[in-house]
C-alpha cells in the first residue's frame, strides 16, 4: 500500500518530448487507469514509475520517497507485460519463485508464497507445466501470480488483456477487479480499452500527446467531461459533436447555448426519437444497425456530416427517411472553439 | 469410379509442382555429391592396401576374380599307400581360402582343368584339386624333387575389409598424435571466444553504454577483414614476447589466443543476431524481478542461448579442426605440436603414392567434423523460445 505522486514529469527521447509534464498524485490502494490513444505517452508514464524509462525531468515518488534514482527491482513495483514475459524455459513455479529467489528469500517461504498466489488465481496445478504448454489466459495468470509474489506496494499493468481473446479478456477484467479488492495495493492500470477503462478504475487518467486532458472517477469523465477530447473518446460510440455555427446549424432547432459555445455535444445513447415541432434535430437516417437491444442509426445532417444515434428497437424509421431528434437539456454538453468544455 | 478419384489425383500433381520437383532434385543431388565421396573415402579407407592401388572402392562389394599362382610340396611330405606315392595339401596354406573355379599346370593355359578334373604332368604323375584349394597329386614312382609344381589357379575372392590401415596411420604415421594435438588446438578455441563473445554480445544486446553503436560497427567492419592480413604482424608481436620473456614463440596458448581472435568478430555478430531476437518485454520483467545484468545472463539468456551456442559451436570448432594456415604459422611441426591438416600435407608429400594412409588420414579428419554435426545438429531446432510471448 503506498501512493504514488508524478510531478512534472517529462520525457525525451533524442530531442522529441513524448510526456510534457505530467502531475499526477495517485492514492494509496486507488485502482488508477491511464487511457488514451496510442503512441499518448501512457506505456512510458508506467515505464517511467516501473523504472524501466529514465525520468528525464519531474519526480516520482511511491510512498513518499523519490524513487527517480532507485533500481526497478528495488521500487516496490510488479509489472504485469502485455506479452506476459515469462521465462520460458522455466516451470510455472520457477516463474513465479525468480523474483523471490533473486532476493535470496528461504526456501520454505518461497513455497509458501507461490503456493498461496497460485491459490488466488487457481493456477496450483500448472506449478510443472513449461509457459508454452500454457494456453494464452492461464499464461497471463502466471504473469499477473509472478507480480502478485511479490507482495508489492503498487501493480503495474501494462494492456494486460490486449493479448487475450474478447471472452477471455471479459473473465481475466472480472478477475482483476476481485483482484483489487483482495489485495487493497494500489493498481496502476494501462489500457487503450475504455470499456476496461471504466469498469476497472477507481480514476481514470485521459491522456494524449503527453499531457493529461482530465484525471477523474469514471463516471465524472462520461458526465463532465472537461473537453471535446475526453468527451468523444469516453463512451462508445462517441459522442457526437455538431457544429452550432455554418451548414450543421440548419439541422439544430431549440437549442439555448451559453455564450462562447461553438460546439454541441450529445451522446448517440440520449437521443429519442420525437415528433416535429417539438424536436430538436432533424437529419435523414443512412443506415439501420439492429443489435437485438437497441439500434444504431447513422443519420446525416446536411450533406455528408454523420452522427450515431442509438434507439430503442421499437422505434419506427426507416432509411432515407426524415427522422426527428430530442434529448434532454442536462444531457447537453458545449465546448467553446479550442474545445473547452462550457457550463 | 474413376471420376471419383480425379481431385485427388490433381492434388498430387499440384504437390509435385515444377518448383518442388526442382527443389527435390537439387535436395537429391546435394545428398549424392556430400554422400558420395565420403561414402567412398570410408571404404577406400577400409580395403587392403595392395587392392586399393588397383581398383575403384565401388568394386569392393563384389566377388573379385583373381589369378594366383601356388606351389605344391616337395617331396619331403610325401606318402606311400596301395603302391602309390602321394602328397596331400591345401594350395593357400595358412592364408584365408578363395572359391577356386579352375586351375592349370603350365603358365600357358592356366585355366585348362576345372575342379575336380584330373591334370597329368609330364612324369605321368597326376593331380587333383577341389574348390577349396586342397589338392592330391598322385604318382607311381617316389616323389624325388624337394621343390613341388607350379600350379595356376582362377578364383574368386569375397569382399574383405580390414583396419590395418588405420592402425598403421595412427600409430606408425603419427596420426594420432595429431589428432591429439588438433583437439588440445580446436576446444580451446572454440570455448573461449564463446565465452568471452557471450558476454559481449549481451552487453551490446542489452545493456546501455556509451559509444556502443560504434562498438558494434566496430565489429562488423572487422568481419571483412582478410585473416591473412593480420599473420605476420601478429606472429612478429609474438616473437617479441617470446624473446622478452625467454619463451617460444610457437606454442599451444599462442594459437588458442590467435583463434580466439579472429573467430571474435563473427561470433560476437551470430550471438548479437540472436540475443536479440530474445523478447524485450522478458528481460525488463527481469528487470522488475530484481535480476542484475549478471543474473539475467546466467539465469535466462544463457539457457535461452544454448542452441545458438550450440550452432556457433559448430561453426567455430569446424572452422578450427579444418584450419592448416594458423596452424602452420603459430605452431611448430614436431609430432607433439603439428595439427591434422598439417600432418596431413606432410604426408602428401612423402607418402604420395600409399593412397591407404592419405585416404585413412583423410577420413580420420573428417570423422570429428561429422561426428560432431551429428550429434550437435538436434541443437539447429530453435523450439526454445516457444511459449515465452504470443506468437
Amino acid at each position: 500500500m503506498a501512493d504514488v505522486n508524478l510531478k512534472s514529469i517529462r520525457k525525451t527521447y533524442d530531442k522529441t518530448e513524448v510526456v510534457h509534464g505530467v502531475d499526477l498524485d495517485i492514492n494509496s490502494g486507488e485502482f488508477m487507469v491511464f487511457v488514451g490513444p496510442s503512441g499518448c505517452g501512457k506505456s512510458t508514464l508506467l515505464r517511467m514509475i516501473a523504472g524501466l524509462e529514465e525520468i528525464t525531468e519531474g519526480e516520482i515518488s511511491i510512498g513518499g520517497e523519490v524513487v527517480n534514482n532507485i533500481i526497478a527491482a528495488e521500487r516496490g513495483v510488479a509489472m504485469v507485460f502485455q506479452s506476459y514475459a515469462l521465462y520460458p524455459h522455466m516451470t510455472v513455479f520457477d516463474n513465479m519463485a525468480f523474483a523471490l529467489k533473486q532476493s535470496k528469500t528461504p526456501k520454505d517461504e518461497i513455497q509458501e508464497r507461490v503456493t498461496e498466489a497460485a491459490k488466488v488465481l487457481q493456477i496450483e496445478t500448472l506449478f510443472e507445466r513449461l509457459p508454452k504448454q500454457l494456453s494464452g489466459g492461464q499464461r497471463q495468470r502466471v504473469a499477473i501470480g509472478r507480480a502478485i509474489v511479490r507482495d508489492p506496494k503498487v501493480f503495474l499493468f501494462d494492456e494486460p488483456l490486449s493479448n487475450l481473446d474478447a471472452a477471455l479478456r471479459v473473465q481475466t477484467r472480472i478477475e482483476i477487479a476481485k483482484l483489487h479488492s483482495q489485495l487493497t495495493a494500489t493498481m496502476i492500470y494501462v489500457t487503450h480499452d475504455q470499456v476496461e477503462a471504466m469498469t476497472l478504475a477507481d480514476r481514470i487518467v485521459v491522456l494524449n500527446n503527453g499531457v493529461i486532458e482530465q484525471v477523474g472517477t469514471p463516471i465524472e469523465l462520461y458526465n463532465s467531461p472537461k473537453n471535446q477530447f475526453v468527451a468523444e473518446f469516453i463512451g462508445s460510440p462517441k459522442m457526437n459533436i455538431i457544429d452550432l455555427e455554418g451548414e450543421q446549424k440548419s439541422s439544430l432547432m431549440n437549442i439555448q447555448a451559453p455564450n462562447q459555445s461553438t460546439k454541441i455535444g450529445i451522446r448517440p445513447e440520449h437521443f429519442c426519437v420525437a415528433s416535429k415541432g417539438s424536436s430538436k434535430l432533424q437529419g435523414t437516417v443512412r443506415h439501420i444497425e439492429n443489435l437485438g437491444e437497441h439500434l444504431l442509426c447513422y443519420i446525416n445532417l446536411g450533406k455528408d456530416y454523420e452522427i450515431t444515434a442509438k434507439l430503442d428497437v421499437g422505434s419506427e424509421i426507416n432509411v432515407d427517411e426524415v427522422i426527428q431528434l430530442d434529448w434532454q437539456k442536462s444531457h447537453e454538453h458545449f465546448f467553446n472553439s479550442s474545445g473547452i468544455s462550457i457550463d | 469410379m474413376e471420376f471419383v478419384s480425379t481431385p485427388k489425383r490433381t492434388k498430387a500433381m499440384k504437390k509435385l509442382s515444377f518448383s518442388s520437383l526442382f527443389a527435390q532434385l537439387l535436395l537429391l543431388l546435394f545428398v549424392i555429391v556430400w554422400i558420395a565421396p565420403s561414402f567412398g573415402l570410408l571404404i577406400s579407407s577400409l580395403r587392403d592396401k595392395d587392392v586399393l592401388a588397383i581398383s575403384g572402392w565401388w568394386t569392393s562389394f563384389i566377388n573379385t576374380e583373381v589369378n594366383e599362382i601356388h606351389r605344391t610340396l616337395g617331396m619331403d611330405s610325401q606318402y606311400e599307400e596301395n603302391g602309390y606315392y602321394y602328397i596331400e595339401d591345401n594350395l593357400f596354406g595358412e592364408d584365408k581360402p578363395k572359391k577356386i573355379s579352375s586351375f592349370g599346370i603350365t603358365s600357358k593355359d592356366i585355366n585348362a582343368y576345372s575342379v575336380g578334373d584330373v591334370a597329368t604332368f609330364k612324369d605321368q604323375s597326376e593331380i587333383t584339386v577341389d574348390e577349396n584349394g586342397n589338392y592330391s597329386w598322385k604318382s607311381e614312382s617316389e616323389f624325388t624333387k624337394k621343390k613341388g609344381k607350379r600350379i595356376f589357379i582362377s578364383a574368386t575372392s569375397p569382399p574383405s575389409f580390414t583396419l590395418d590401415n588405420y592402425k598403421e596411420v595412427l600409430f606408425k604415421e603419427g596420426l594420432g598424435q595429431a589428432f591429439i594435438n588438433t583437439f588440445a588446438v580446436a576446444l580451446p578455441s572454440t570455448l573461449i571466444p564463446l565465452i568471452i563473445c557471450s558476454f559481449f554480445a549481451y552487453a551490446l544486446t542489452w545493456m546501455n553504454f556509451f559509444g556502443r553503436d560504434l562498438l558494434l560497427a566496430t565489429v562488423i567492419a572487422s568481419l571483412v577483414v582478410p585473416l591473412q592480413m593480420c599473420l605476420i604482424p601478429i606472429l612478429s608481436i609474438y616473437n617479441d614476447f617470446g624473446a622478452l620473456f625467454g619463451v617460444s614463440s610457437k606454442s599451444y596458448p599462442g594459437i588458442w589466443m590467435a583463434h580466439t581472435g579472429f573467430g571474435l568478430a563473427s561470433t560476437t555478430f551470430l550471438l548479437w543476431n540472436f540475443l536479440k531476437t530474445l523478447p524485450k518485454e522478458m528481460m525488463e520483467a527481469a528487470k522488475v524481478d530484481g535480476a542484475t545484468h549478471y543474473d539475467t545472463f546466467r539465469r535466462i539468456v544463457v539457457p535461452l542461448s544454448i542452441p545458438a551456442f550450440a550452432s556457433i559451436f559448430i561453426l567455430q570448432f569446424l572452422w578450427v579442426w579444418n584450419d592448416l594456415l594458423v596452424g602452420l604459422v603459430f605452431l611448430d611441426k614436431n609430432p607433439s605440436e603439428i595439427i591434422l591438416t598439417a600432418k596431413l600435407k606432410e604426408l602428401l608429400g612423402s607418402r604420395g603414392e600409399n593412397w591407404e594412409i592419405l585416404t585413412t588420414g583423410a577420413f580420420i579428419s573428417m570423422s570429428v567434423p561429422l561426428f560432431i554435426f551429428f550429434s550437435l545438429q538436434k541443437y539447429f531446432i530453435r523450439g526454445l523460445v516457444a511459449g515465452s510471448v504470443k506468437g
